[in-house]
Order: structure tokens, then sequence, then C-alpha cells
């Protein structure tokens, strides 16, 4: 046992397959120790707020401001409010008004803004220049102004007795708070989700529910593939005939439109994700059964199989003593694999709208799905599918990875 | 070719079996299920409609279409011969079109498809999984891990990758749909070139994901025939390495061939996923809207064609493995 321990860990395929597995498995088991966040809760105010640090903003014109005197925050400011349509319509105005092309450079804020203050002139009209464009670039005017200001801005606070505005406090341009000192920051690493959800939190707890579905439902189906494949192998005749119709049966007809019938028919309510684990295990038994029969088999005649026979010893006990070690490499194999495709398949019923139940669990089908729903694809929420769609691939990826890490080590044929 | 008929007509016998089997599952796996199917649906599809008369007058209608109300074998007998008919009832969500309308709308959509990207995923994989075995070094250590990746990438995982990379960020190609928006179905040269660019997103993420299984398995296989004695014998004997690997390849390739005839279930389940993240609008995307649409007429007749359709591909590639073993040849002559 040891030996073989060793030689499987020197597998390099598996050690890498088995520390990404592991891995995730420590994510998701630490973080929510670190992190008590109920993983369902809706904390965001509308749908798909970006990635970061989120930093109270009434918390933090009231802690203490410290003067920083940066050249070049005027510009940054500057920068972020002027969006590439404006930089656009700048350059139009100034190419029109005869200004050398060559010079303008729209990436460039700062000269940019030069260019424009210095030579702007409302009256100005060109041919071809409606008066719906030249009131336009009055408002643009107008409005890089109030960008251009170095006053600072001041906050009010309404007077409960007289119902007048007050001045509370002024926030200057240049003034700082340290992000330390706010009482009410939270960092949302990978933003929200369209329920307004934690994404990095819901994404943990909905791996765990995945990891437990593909656990549940490759147990069932490899146990149930074990023991129609010993029946069938070791017993044979008739109940070989009748176990392997049914399985030849299974394999043809695709095991997801079975899926998608039985889940309809369970409804809604009956459908929670253990339900589905069962589901998806009952439905996936046929390829552990070939795999453990062809083995069965092979073994059926063995001699140290036909000494025990001779011996007198009962077939469950053949069965445990004489065959399950043997082929106990090749049912841990297939309870690899069936993880992974259990795993993917409750995946792809979600996103069918056949997943389990969304009120209560995630899982990382759940997720793809609303975020499908939500179109988040399409306007460029990456955080809301690609952090989910990486880490089914890495759990399969890594299932995979161990799986023909042991196949080379059981098969010899296949070793470098 | 009068040898082959055994071959064949045993072939053919089981396809009939797992025909039928297919129609029975489809027919009694809803209808195990606890409580009157027919009832659910009309609950469902009577949510929020106070009038009872009406909602008695539906379920009547439903029950009558079904047969729910009479003994199981008669309602099979006349699911049979709805079937034989292609006659499956009105469609509740597209209501007054009939199953059949929509599903003869959509079933090409899926066949010009998934045939072409799976047929040329699964070339180029036996092609790549063959060479990574034959030359083995660096290009086998960096096929191995790309392929074991992309083959662990679900269909609608690389569906997705490819949608917002190719579609979004770089927009060269449309993001959904089987053709422009604006367009009517007909065969201008417009039209040909809108469906031509809205398939290549669908197209390439069935191929890759293909590519990367088929990959794999050809290596396996290819690895243990290359270590075979025929192989040893045929160079010791001076034989050509061209013509050795083209005997390596024969082998190798006939129980892939057998592997694609049974996971290719499997294959068209997940290109049938990845349909619906392009809202291409094949037998993936009516399936969704069936299942959003509480509508079980559509969802049992979709997912009766698909099995039919797995079954028929099933059957031809095992047709086609009869042609290509030698083996079988030699069986029928005997």
């Amino acid at each position: 046992m040891r030996h073989l321990t060793r030689q499987v860990f020197n597998s390099g395929k598996f050690v890498v397959g088995f520390s990404i597995f592991v891995g995730i498995l420590l994510i998701v088991i630490i973080y929510p120790i670190l992190f008590p966040y109920p993983p369902l809760e809706i904390i965001g105010q509308g749908n798909f707020f970006p990635p970061g640090l989120y930093v109270n903003v009434y918390d933090s014109i009231f802690t203490s401001h410290y003067i920083l005197n940066l050249d070049d925050a005027t510009a940054n400011r500057i920068a972020s409010k002027l969006d590439s349509e404006d930089r656009l319509a700048i350059q139009k105005w100034l190419t029109a008004s005869g200004f050398p092309e060559s010079e303008i450079d729209i990436e460039n804020t700062a000269q940019l803004l030069d260019q424009w203050t210095n030579n702007f002139d409302p009256t100005k009209r060109f041919p071809g220049m409606t008066n719906a464009d030249r009131n336009y670039f009055i408002r643009l005017n107008n409005s890089l102004k109030g960008l251009l200001s170095t006053e600072g801005a001041i906050i009010a606070v309404e007077n409960p007795e007289t119902a007048s505005l007050e001045e509370a406090g002024v926030v200057a341009q240049n003034d700082y708070i340290v992000v330390n000192e706010v009482p009410n920051v939270r960092l949302l690493p990978l933003g929200t989700d369209n329920f307004g959800r934690d994404v990095l939190t819901e994404l943990v707890a909905a791996t765990k529910v995945s990891l437990i579905i593909g656990f549940v439902a490759g147990s069932i189906a490899t146990l149930i593939g074990l023991i129609l494949g010993l029946l069938s192998g070791y017993i044979g005749g008739q109940v070989d005939d009748v176990i392997m119709f049914f399985t030849n049966l299974l394999t043809v007809i695709p095991s997801f439109v079975l899926l998608i019938l039985i889940s309809f028919s369970i409804g809604q309510e009956q459908r929670g994700a253990f339900t589905i684990a069962v589901v998806i295990g009952l439905t996936s038994w046929v390829w552990t059964t070939r795999a453990v029969r062809s083995q069965v088999i092979s073994l059926r005649n063995r001699d140290h199989v036909n000494l025990s026979k001779l011996s007198g010893h009962s077939i469950s006990y053949i069965i445990i003593a004489d065959i399950l070690p043997y082929i106990a490499s090749y049912v841990v194999m297939a309870l690899i694999l069936q993880i992974s495709s259990a795993i993917l398949a409750e995946a792809g019923l979600s996103i069918l709208g056949l997943g389990p139940r969304t009120t209560e669990v995630a899982t990382l089908g759940l997720m793809l799905n609303w975020a499908l729903i939500y179109q988040a694809p399409i306007l460029g929420y990456w955080w809301a599918f690609y952090p989910v769609i990486i880490v089914i691939a890495l759990i399969a990826f890594s299932l995979n990875l161990m799986n023909t890490g042991l196949d080379q080590v059981f098969n010899p044929a296949l070793r470098e | 070719m009068k040898g082959y008929r055994r071959y064949f007509v045993g072939k053919f016998l089981w396809f009939c079996i797992t025909l039928v089997a297919a129609f029975i599952l489809n027919f009694t796996l809803p209808r195990l299920m606890p409580g009157d199917p027919v009832a659910a649906i009309v609950s469902r599809l009577a949510q929020g409609m106070s009038n009872t008369t009406g909602v008695q007058a539906i379920y009547e209608q439903y029950a009558e279409l079904f047969g729910t109300n009479r003994p199981m074998l008669e309602q099979f007998v006349l699911y049979l011969r709805n079937v034989a008919q292609g006659n499956f009832g009105f469609s509740f969500s597209q209501y007054p079109r009939t199953v059949a309308d929509v599903l003869r709308a959509s079933l090409w959509w899926t066949i010009i498809l998934q045939f072409p990207a799976i047929i040329v995923g699964w070339i180029v994989g036996n092609t790549l999984g063959a060479m990574a075995a034959y030359r083995k070094g660096g290009f086998d250590k960096v096929l191995m891990p790309i392929s074991i990746f992309m083959s662990s990438l679900p269909a609608f995982g690389m569906a997705v990758v490819l949608l917002v990379l190719f579609g979004v960020t770089l927009k060269w190609l449309p993001t959904s749909g089987g053709y422009g928006f604006d367009l009517i179905p007909n065969l201008s040269g417009r039209f040909i070139w809108s469906m031509f660019v809205h398939y290549q997103l669908p197209f390439w993420s069935i191929v890759l994901v293909t590519i990367g299984g088929q990959a794999i398995g050809m290596r396996s296989m290819a690895i243990y025939e290359l270590n075979a004695d025929y192989v040893r014998y045929s160079r010791f004997m001076g034989i050509k390495d061209r013509k050795i690997v083209g005997y390596v390849f024969r082998n190798a390739v006939l129980p892939q061939i057998t592997g694609l005839a049974l996971a290719i279930g499997t294959m068209v389940s997940g290109a049938l996923v990845a349909e619906i993240i392009f809202s291409y609008p094949g037998l993936g995307t009516t399936l969704l809207t069936a299942i959003r649409g509480q509508d079980y007429p559509l969802i049992s007749a979709t997912t009766l064609i698909i099995t039919i359709m797995v079954l028929v591909a099933n059957f031809a590639i095992e047709i086609l493995y009869g042609f290509l073993d030698p083996r079988i040849k030699a069986a029928q002559a005997d």
C-alpha cells in the first residue's frame, strides 16, 4: 500500500491535479470560517456592481481628512470624467476651427483641455454646423468649466426645524481619507451578481454544494455500477444478459434526456440539490458497469479465484477478497470521472432551468444560469460568469488530471 | 455485400429495440411521478386564473389530449399513434403553433450545426492524438495538458469564452441567433453570408471541446498499438515507418469509432446547451423556451426527437464500422 501511494504521488499529472483539487477544497472549507457572510444575502441594491473595494461615502465625509498636494490629482480627476465621446467632440470642433489636426492628441487630457480653453469661442460657426451642435459645444464647455474649478464641495445638512440647508463641512479637492479609518468598508473582489449578492462568497458556497452534488451522484453511480458490473461479470449467464441489455440500452439513449424528463416531472418544489444529485447518480452508472464487468470477466478464471472456489468460499467472500482488490483502482478512477461529469451535468441542467430550487442554495450551474438570463456575457459583466466557468473547469481539470495520472500508474503501457 | 447481412440485420434489430425503449421511457418517466401530470400542468398554467370553470375546461381539454383518463396501455397506444402521425398537439408556450411545427423549424438548425462540428472535432482530435503518441517529446508534453484542459471545459463554458472574446470584446462575430435579426430566411447571398457568420462561434465551441477528449483517447490507443508486437516485427522486417504508422492509425482508430458511437449522446447533449448560449435557433434553445414556458408537450417531443437523432447517428456509425473493421467481414465469411 505504501509503495502504491508513493508510486501514485510520483506521477506528475496526479500531483498537479490533486493539488488543485485540495486547494479548491481548502478554500471551500476555510473561506466561510474567515468571512462568515451569509452566501445568499442580498447586499447590493441594483445588479452587477463591479469588483472592488467599497468605501462608505457618508462615513468617509466624517472621518478625518488629510491634505495631500499631489500634482496629477486634477488631471486624473478630469481624465476620469471626460469620456471618449467628449474627447472626440473636442477634436472635431478644434479641427473644424482650423486647428492643425496633427497637434491634437485626444489621449493627452491636460494638453487637450489646454487647447480647448484657449481656442473655444461660442460665437464661432462653421459650415454644416447645426444649432443643436452649437448648443452641444456650449454645454460641453460649461461642464468642463465645472471640472476645472478648484473650489471644494460643500456638505449641507437639513435643519429639522427650519427645513433649510446648513453647511456641515467642506470637502476640498485635495482632501484625502485613510481607508483603514473608515468604519464601513467592504471588499467585493468579484463584485455583485444580478440579485446584488456578493459573488465571491456565493461562489465559494456554490462550489461546496456542487462538490457535494458531484460526490453524492458519483458515489451512487459508482455503487450501482459496481454492484451490477460484479453481478453481470461474475455470475454471467442470464443475469449478465439482462444487465447488459439494460446497460447497452442506457448507453445509447442519452442520459441527459432522461435527466431532463425526470427533473421536469419532479417539479420545481421538490427539486432540492440532493434530489438532483440522486437523479444524476441514477442515470449515469452505465459506464462504470461496463468497465467493472469487463475487468471481472478477465479476473473470473484466474488461478487464485479458481483456488478460492475449490476451497469452498462463498460467492460474496470471493468477490470481496479475490476480485474487489484487483478492480479497486478502476473503481476509484471511475468514481473520479463520475464526480466530474456529475458536476457538469448539474451545470447543464441548471442552464436549462431544471437545476435545484433557486431560493435555498447556490450551485455553480445556477450562478451561470442567472448570469445568462441577465445577459451578463453580452453586457460585459465578466465577474458574474468567468469565475464560475473557471471554477467548473478547474474542478473538472483537476479530477481528469488525477484520473490520467492514476491511469498511467496502473496501466504500465501508458507510462512515458 | 451479401456477407454483411447478418451484421446489418443484427444492428438494425438493436436499433429498433432501442427506439422502442426510448418511446417507452419518454412515455413512462413523466407518468411515474406521483400525481396527475395533467393536473400539474393545468395548475401551473392556471396560476392567477380565478375562473374555476375555465380551469376545469383546460383540465378536460388536456386530459383528453393526453388521454390520462384512460388505462395506461390505451394511453401508450394513443401516444404511439400520435407520434407516428407526427401529431404532438399544440405547444403551450407558442400557441397556436403546433409542436411539430416548432420542431420542424428548429431540427435542421441543430443537424447542420452539430453533425459537421462533431465530425470535424473527431477527425482533428484523432489526428492530433495519433501525432502526440507517435512523436512523443515536446509535442506530446504541450498537447496533452491542453487537451485535458479543453476536454474539462464543458461545451457551454467554451461557448461563453468564445462569445465574450470574439463576439463582445473583439466584435468580430455576432453573438446570438442563427442569422441577422433583420433578415427573412431565403436563398440570397446576404442571408447565406449572415448564416455563415452566425454559424462560426457555435461551431468552433463544439469542435474545440470535441478535439480535447478525442485527442486523449486516441493517444492512449495509439500508444497501446505502437507497443504491440506487430509494430516491432514490422520494424524488424524493415517496413517503412510511414506504412507502420498507417497500420497503427487504422488499428487505433477502430476503438475510437466505437467510442464515438457510445459517446455521441453525451456530445449532443453538451452541444445542445452550447446552442443556448448563442440563442442558436436549434433544439437546445427550443428546449429552453419549452422548459421556461412549462410547455410539457414541447419538452416531451423535443427530448424524443433528440433521442431518435442520437439513435440514428449511433446506428449510422455502427454500419460504417462494419465496413471499416476487416474482422467483421472475416467473421461473416465463415
